[in-house]
């Protein structure tokens, strides 16, 4: 028996659902090139009209933030409130605002 | 996935991590990729995933065997349709298993050199026709009761891959009772051929949601890591409570002579597995073990050509593309 030889590079698949949404993560596939990769999101992830585009980007390109920043990164935000309209109190009787 | 590298920190037993960790999970808060996590859940997980994804790889023969002589060629496609989704299956579970660190190769190779556990239930053979309905709704309806709650389970990136998983299982079980029905609508030695599969698969079906809770070895853990939702007498008696009314709508007889349904309770009380057997199975001593990895070695070795030119006409491309 061989063992498996050679990884094949991983990339992640994003599809878009229908036109006029976003491309959404899905998962990963194993592909030599990015043809390949484009032909195995489709047989792995499309086998019920999941998708209308595909997006295939090698998983080593993705660039992360650290989730031990999460703090530093997205807890300033938190205490802006006044960056949301519910953060104004706007007097009865005053419409369409 | 793109969490390659393993979070070097976890091998230190930082309580204060541990801690934290605990409570996010006790909250309901979702674990993702490339958050910190203690080792051991990690490797929960790994374990689990693992197992799971090579379940949907073993579990295509089973079925695979009766692709080219199904009755008829509205069966023959949904059938390949079918096995072709546990083939996905085993590939979103694979990928969200290398989320936690772990390379495809190794787990692939785990499975061929048969240190690595699947599922019991793929190492009995498929014998007739009817075992394509028992099979698709017994097995998958069991495997329906097991993976809902996982949808629910802690770890992100597995708990999507169950989600889609679980959108798939529903046509599978519904193809395989569609069987069911046929048989049991027809012929004298059709009805037969139903209930004999339904003799065969009914206790190995039970025996998929593992030993009872008392020997149980991991599930503490994993409940309180929100991995596992329900224990396995819980899921067991589910499928039990749903499964006993269909067979009574086909007309077939449950073999069990314990079963019964208690009013008092609202539930079917079942008699006892024969787990000598359970054991005896997972100890690589079931009817179809050694023909079961006998065969995927086999196939990994065939394709060995196809992968390897593969990467040669990837690397020749490359190489074009430089020049
Ligand atoms: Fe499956
Ligand atoms: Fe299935």
């Amino acid at each position: 028996m061989k063992t498996t030889s050679g990884q094949w590079p991983l990339w992640e698949v994003f599809l878009r659902s229908r036109n006029g949404l976003h491309h959404q993560h899905v998962g990963s596939v194993h592909a030599v090139d990015a043809e390949m990769a484009v032909a195995n999101a489709r047989d792995v992830y499309t086998r019920r009209g999941e998708g209308v585009s595909i997006w295939v980007v090698p998983s080593a390109a993705i660039v992360a933030s650290d989730p031990g920043e999460k703090g530093e990164l997205f807890e300033p935000a938190l205490d802006k409130v006044y960056r949301h309209p519910t953060f104004y109190e706007i007097p009865d009787g005053v419409a369409n605002i | 996935m793109y969490s390659q590298a393993l979070d070097e920190r976890d091998g230190v037993a930082d309580e204060a991590v541990n801690a934290a960790f605990e409570q996010r999970v006790a909250a309901e808060e979702k674990v993702e990729a490339n958050d910190r996590m203690p080792a051991a859940y990690r490797k929960t997980l790994i374990r689990q995933i693992s197992q799971h994804a090579h379940s949907e790889i073993i579990g295509m023969q089973p079925e695979g065997n009766w692709i080219t002589r199904a009755p008829s060629l509205r069966r023959k496609a949904i059938l390949l349709a079918k096995v072709q989704d546990e083939a996905g299956h085993g590939l979103y579970l694979y990928a969200a298993a290398e989320t936690l660190g772990v390379s495809r190769e190794e787990l692939v190779d785990q499975l061929l050199a048969g240190t690595a556990k699947y599922s019991s239930i793929f190492n009995y053979p498929t014998l007739t026709w009817a075992d394509m309905g028992a099979i698709g709704w017994l097995v998958d309806g069991a495997a329906i009761m097991n993976q809902i709650p996982l949808c629910r389970c802690s770890y992100g990136p597995y708990a999507r891959a169950m989600m889609r998983i679980c959108k798939e299982e529903s046509f599978h079980q519904r193809q395989g009772f569609e069987i069911m029905v046929t048989l049991s609508r027809g012929t004298e030695a059709q009805r037969a051929m139903a209930q004999d599969a339904l003799n065969r698969w009914w206790w190995p079906s039970l025996m998929m949601f593992g030993p009872h809770d008392s020997e149980s070895t991991h599930s503490d853990t994993s409940m309180r890591w929100k991995i596992k939702r329900f224990s396995n007498d819980e899921l067991r008696q589910k499928f039990v409570d749903v499964t006993v009314p269909q067979a009574d709508f086909l007309g077939l007889a449950v073999p069990d002579p314990d079963l019964r349904y208690d009013d008092a309770t609202g539930h079917y009380v079942f008699g006892e597995p024969d787990w000598s057997e359970f054991k005896a199975v997972l100890r690589g001593e079931g009817p179809c073990n050694a023909q079961r990895l006998a065969h995927r070695r086999r196939a990994h070795d065939d394709g060995a050509w196809v992968r390897e030119a593969a990467q040669a006409h990837a690397a020749k491309q490359q190489a074009e593309q430089v020049a």
